[in-house]
């Protein structure tokens, strides 16, 4: 009865294009904001700092005098801190029946089944990072920090992704 | 013990950047599958892929400089190459690397990325054991690096 003509296209069953509503600054503003707290959040923990993340996953330290020894636990900690959160936050986001704030749909995957595509994967994923001690997000937090290392490590990151997309 | 407590910040911090883009965007923060998206998928979907990449970079770079982040070289350039291959294969394949499943996936109560991070974290703790305890791991990389410096120089 009211207000009929502000009501427009998505009432009428004509929803905005996907793409339109993803465009919209407001979104666009949300997403740079939530990849600069990610970025200080790496930052601050130490995990763009290679050498933090080998002496992590080097758990040969841990027997070496007591107990933590020269292990570093601090990935853990990170992990602990975010996953805390993520947990929270996501069992109060009501993702299966409204929209986000921004934009017209969630995009999440719904997918179940353990295949050997993840499996190997994530085994390949695994040698490269622990070679490294980069991953995707620590690789392109310390991006431009002024050394070759990370630059190379992308540069390479880069095609290796185009390419899994391909298989 | 402060850094442990500084890796705990850091880690909330994380959580909640992952939170604001899943209820504001309603998308996964998962860095590999951003990365990869503004590589295949079509321009007109992407602008907030950008922006969260822009605001990876910028605000890391920002920070690193801010907090005086050291800088050490762990990894010789020759092996970092095969090494982001690896990794931008395998994050790809595997549909999510650090931040997608041990974050993402693992707030979502994912049982594709417990078995993920559980594999990842065995591969990596095993790499790990390799090159850092098996002594002639390196002389390879060192080698073809000679080498290399020979061309170059003449």
């Amino acid at each position: 009865m009211m207000g009929a003509p502000a009501t427009a296209p998505a009432e009428l069953g004509v929803p905005l294009p996907k793409a339109d509503a993803l465009g919209r600054w407001s979104a666009v503003t949300v997403a740079f904001v939530s990849g600069c707290i990610f970025a200080a959040g790496l930052t601050l923990s130490g995990m763009t700092q290679p050498e933090k993340v080998i002496a992590f996953l080097d758990i040969k330290e841990m027997f070496v005098g007591s107990f933590p020894g020269k292990w570093d636990p601090s990935l853990a900690f990170v992990v602990l801190g975010a996953l805390a959160v993520a947990l929270l936050g996501f069992a109060l986001t009501p993702y299966a029946s409204i929209r986000p704030w921004f934009t017209a749909d969630f995009m999440l995957s719904n997918r179940r089944r353990v295949d050997g595509r993840l499996i190997l994967g994530a085994l390949l994923f695994g040698i490269g990072w622990g070679l490294s001690g980069y991953s995707p997000a620590t690789a392109l937090a310390s991006l431009l920090t002024g050394q070759i290392d990370t630059v190379l490590f992308v540069l390479a990151m880069l095609p290796g992704m185009w390419l899994a997309g391909k298989l | 013990m402060n850094e442990y407590a500084e890796a705990l910040q850091g880690g909330i911090l994380v959580g909640l950047a992952s939170w604001i883009l899943l209820a504001g965007v309603g998308r996964a923060s998962g860095v590999s599958g951003i990365t990869h998206g503004v590589l295949t998928t079509r321009q007109q979907s992407s602008p907030w892929r950008w922006a969260f990449l822009f605001g990876l970079v910028g605000s890391g770079t920002f920070f690193s400089w801010a907090l005086n982040v050291p800088y050490v070289q762990v990894t010789h350039p020759l092996v970092l190459v095969p090494a982001g291959f690896l990794v931008g294969l395998g994050a790809v394949m595997g549909s999510g690397s650090a931040s997608g499943h041990a974050i993402v996936g693992l707030g979502r109560r994912s049982r594709r990325s417990l078995v993920a991070v559980v594999t990842f974290a065995v591969a990596a703790v095993a790499t790990v054991m390799v090159t850092t305890h098996v002594p002639p791991a390196a002389w390879w990389a060192e080698a073809i690096w000679e080498a290399l410096h020979h061309i170059v120089g003449q």
